[in-house]
């Protein structure tokens, strides 16, 4: 399953496509992260532990949105986007969007 | 009356303890992208959207970068006194430089281990993830993602 945010994918020819594909999650963070946020907040600096906790997320949110892609038979997602939003005070939604293709 | 003053000498202790470290991991920051920036100028990044007819023939791949970073004490304490008279708000300008420039170089970092050649239509996104109860702005996230074209070898 290839990805790309172009709307082709190099190297490649689209012959069919199948429309939007979309995958989401939402995260929370826990307690012991929270607490070396609110120490981070007044040094300042990277919060590594939240850095990580999206990036996890943001796969998975992919890894879902290729799954679908899958299952109507597509091979690719081209034009893929992200977008992030706080759902609550302490959670996150990551979600990404594209089109499913089918590539020769 | 202990009490208050109390809630003042932690406040500037805070405010100190703020400026001290936030001020270093700043420094260090912005030298170690300086360094990294330099370091990774030979792979292009841009934010067109369609390949060169020579790159369009080669495998493509999907590349992401991120980063979430916060502001100390102190510098939120400045941002706070400038809502009062309005104008640049110079201690989160700096952060949000940080942030892209952290995020992109990771994006060029994940890149470069793909063998890339050239990063297309770079897209940069930022939210801000935690906000504290009065409202300012704890932290920012910013993903900075594109389509790597990786090199063929002949």
């Amino acid at each position: 399953m290839l990805v790309s945010n172009l709307e082709i994918i190099p190297g490649k020819e689209i012959t069919e496509h199948f429309g939007l594909v979309q995958g989401s999650t939402v995260r929370s963070k826990h307690v012991g992260r929270d607490l070396m946020a609110g120490i981070k907040n007044i040094f300042g600096g990277e919060l590594v532990g939240y850095t990580e906790l999206l990036q996890e997320a943001r796969e998975e949110a992919v890894e879902r949105m290729k799954e679908q892609a899958r299952a109507i038979g597509a091979n690719a997602v081209v034009n893929v986007r992200f977008s992030t939003s706080s759902v609550t005070q302490g959670a996150a939604e990551l979600f990404a969007y594209g089109s499913a293709v089918r590539l020769r | 009356m202990a009490q208050f003053q109390l809630e003042i000498a932690i406040t500037l202790l805070l405010l100190f303890l703020g400026y001290i470290f936030g001020r270093h991991a700043e420094k260090s920051h912005f030298k170690s992208i300086i360094a990294r920036e330099e370091q990774h100028q030979g792979l292009v990044a841009v934010s067109v959207k369609s390949p060169t007819q020579d790159d369009s023939t080669k495998p493509g791949m999907l590349v992401t970068g991120s980063v979430v970073i916060s502001v100390d004490y102190f510098k939120r304490f400045l941002a706070a006194l400038r809502t009062i008279f309005g104008g640049r708000v110079t201690s989160y300008e700096t952060l949000l430089d940080r942030a892209r420039r952290e995020a992109i170089l990771r994006m060029k970092e994940e890149a470069k281990k793909l063998n890339a050649e050239r990063i297309y239509n770079i897209k940069l996104e930022t939210s801000s993830i935690s906000k504290s109860a009065s409202g300012n702005i704890g932290a920012v996230e910013v993903l900075a993602y594109g389509t790597a074209v990786l090199r063929v070898n002949q």
